[in-house]
């Protein structure tokens, strides 16, 4: 992994007093789907728009590419894709303008974006809006227009900030069998993103961040064997029977309280489910499922993905 | 893929931060133009105020006026007096507008530089971009304006010609300065400050009467004023009274335009590139 796109030592990113990123490693390798998960706030973004190049480090060291942004900011820029947390499209074009001319800042000819234009629009299945303005679009089409205009230069590597937020499932899914076929073609790709299943379905390797660290990394199946176990037993009590953390644990591996439900760890939910009712507690209902991100998200920093 | 443009302003880019110059601000006239195509009747307006003020003033002011001296002490009518006057004011007040107005908006609300920063493009190349595109507008309607003039029998010298190169200057310092000053506004109501700047400029600044009014130390102030060099400048052109001394008004606008555009490039770094 010694030269992969992105390699980050000790990277930090301070606003005035506040720091936002306290001293991370990050290393993408080439060809990956790399990504970050974390609470609000844990300082995914701000990672992100420093390898984006359009953020200075703070302190660390921070290759992309295989350059140094603080000297050679437009170069990389010029060979990676950016899809912003939020939209940043130009109102004042119109859909197809607005891919072609953000093409021409690329230094690419109007030929080119042309024709490049045309199958962006097909990929993001807005050939039809192609010559209406920006701003009556949905939330969701202009969401796919700004992860179209991130692709108008082929770049090496994409860098996607919660790139489905507001997207509805049928476009969500489009969009992962996309993002597979960018990878397949070799494209490297760092995603945030708040929904587990996204990260599951399309991270080779990710990182959980909290408070602007780097609490785990792996891949998702690391992940979920290391913090989370086998399977979880859910179990939903009236608030009057639910019995306390200390009459389940002798049961499981670790029991984690919610609000509306009490999650059981362990490695065979069905005995843990049976040890329960021998026990003689009453849940209202009890799910046996195995174990996702979502736990190890919810070990990893106390709170669950979406909040 | 590459930076291909050799930078135009070498000197001026070695003093500028690393990366802050991709040499390819026409791309952001490509942009203005293209957005342009759809609100042409707003930019075509910007042809009418001077007119106006050239008939109410010139004609309806004028007849009660008379003649007033020019700027060698011969008399002229009180329209080709003003006229030079309002040429120098609208390329103030287009440049102006486009770099404060215009620029806030683009900077605070759509965050369209935030895109423009995510490809190559630097802040000086929005910066240079934005300015260009200040000063194309401000250059068409100075031809406007002129082409009035020269109908309306005020251009009385071919020295008139050089009027537009140098409308183009001024609108280009005054865009400068503009969008340098922009970016430390936070918010709407610091623009209150520009019209404060350049309302009195475009009353006082001798386009509508000559300096000789004012007592010597309300002259001093005048003459530090940007608008008085332009209009200085312009009627100096327009009459025909060309001597060295225009040279000096120049100088003024070319420093101002290269501390305002290197103000406003290092500032909208600063900006946007947090
Ligand atoms: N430009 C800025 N100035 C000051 N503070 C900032 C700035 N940008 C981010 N922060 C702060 O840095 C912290 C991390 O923000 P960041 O946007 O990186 O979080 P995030 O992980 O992307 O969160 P979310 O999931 O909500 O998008 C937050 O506390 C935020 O307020
Ligand atoms: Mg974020």
């Amino acid at each position: 992994m010694a030269d992969g796109p992105v390699q980050a030592r000790g990277l930090r990113k301070r606003f005035g007093e506040f720091e936002a990123v306290r001293g991370i490693d990050v290393d993408v390798a080439q060809g990956e789907v790399f990504g970050f998960l974390g609470p609000n706030g844990a300082g995914k973004s701000s990672t992100m728009r420093m390898i984006a190049c359009v953020s200075p480090r703070s302190d660390g060291t921070l290759q992309v590419l295989g350059l140094d942004p603080d000297l050679q900011g437009p170069r990389i820029r010029a060979r990676i894709g950016v899809v912003p947390q939020q939209d940043n499209l130009d109102n004042e074009l119109t859909v197809r303008e607005n891919l072609e001319i953000y093409g021409r800042y690329f230094g690419l000819s109007r030929r080119h974006v042309k024709a490049r234009a045309a199958e962006l629009l097909e990929f993001a299945q807005l050939t039809e809006r192609a010559d209406d303005a920006v701003e009556p679009l949905s939330g969701g089409m202009k969401r796919r227009l700004t992860i179209a205009r991130s692709l108008v230069n082929d770049p090496e590597l994409l860098l996607l900030d919660e790139p489905t937020t507001g997207l509805d499932p049928q476009a969500r899914h489009l969009l992962w069998e996309r993002l597979y076929q960018l990878k397949r073609r070799g494209v490297t790709q760092i995603i945030t993103t708040h929904y587990m299943d996204e990260a599951e379905q399309l991270c080779d390797r990710l990182v959980v961040m909290d408070g602007g660290l780097i609490v785990a990394e792996g891949t998702p199946a690391e992940l979920i064997r290391r913090w989370a176990g086998r399977e979880v037993v859910e179990l939903r009590f009236l608030p009057e029977r639910r019995p306390s953390v200390a009459e389940l644990e002798p049961h499981v591996d670790r029991v984690e309280e919610l609000p509306d439900r009490v999650l059981l760890y362990t490695s065979d939910g069905e005995a843990a489910q049976s040890a329960v009712h021998r026990a003689g507690l009453r849940p209202e209902s009890a799910l046996v499922r195995r174990s996702t991100l979502e736990d190890v998200f919810l070990r990893l920093t106390g709170r669950t993905l979406v909040d | 893929m590459t930076l291909a443009d050799p930078p135009r302003l070498p000197v001026l880019v070695r003093l500028l931060p690393a990366g802050s110059y991709a040499g390819r601000s026409r791309m952001l006239l490509l942009r203005s133009a293209t957005a342009a195509r759809r609100t042409w009747l707003v930019i075509l307006s910007g042809f009418a105020e001077p007119v106006f003020y050239l008939i109410a003033m010139g004609a309806g002011l004028g007849s009660l006026v008379g003649s007033l001296p020019g700027p060698d002490g011969v008399p002229i009518s009180y329209a080709a007096f003003i006229a030079p006057g309002l040429l120098a004011a609208s390329a103030m007040n287009g440049a102006v507008f486009d770099s404060t107005f215009n620029v806030f908006f683009k900077l605070r609300h759509s965050k369209l530089y935030d895109a423009m920063l995510a490809t190559p493009l630097g802040p000086v190349d929005i910066a240079l971009g934005e300015i260009g595109w200040a000063l194309l507008r401000g250059g068409l309607y100075a031809s406007g304006f002129l082409t009035v003039m020269a109908v309306a029998g005020l251009l009385t010298s071919p020295w008139a010609l050089l009027a537009l190169p140098a409308a183009l200057l001024v609108a280009f310092a005054f865009a400068a300065v503009g969008m340098a000053a922009t970016s430390f506004m936070r918010s709407w109501q610091d623009f209150d400050l520009v019209t404060l700047a350049v309302l009195p400029m475009f009353l006082f600044a001798t386009t509508f009467f000559p300096l000789s009014v004012y007592p010597r130390w309300l002259q001093l102030v005048v003459e530090c004023l940007p608008l008085f060099h332009a209009v200085e400048l312009m009627r100096g052109l327009t009459t025909g009274v060309v001597h060295l001394g225009l040279l000096g008004h120049l100088a003024y606008f070319v420093v101002m335009a290269l501390i305002g555009l290197a103000v406003a490039g290092r500032r909208l770094g600063a900006l946007l590139l947090r």
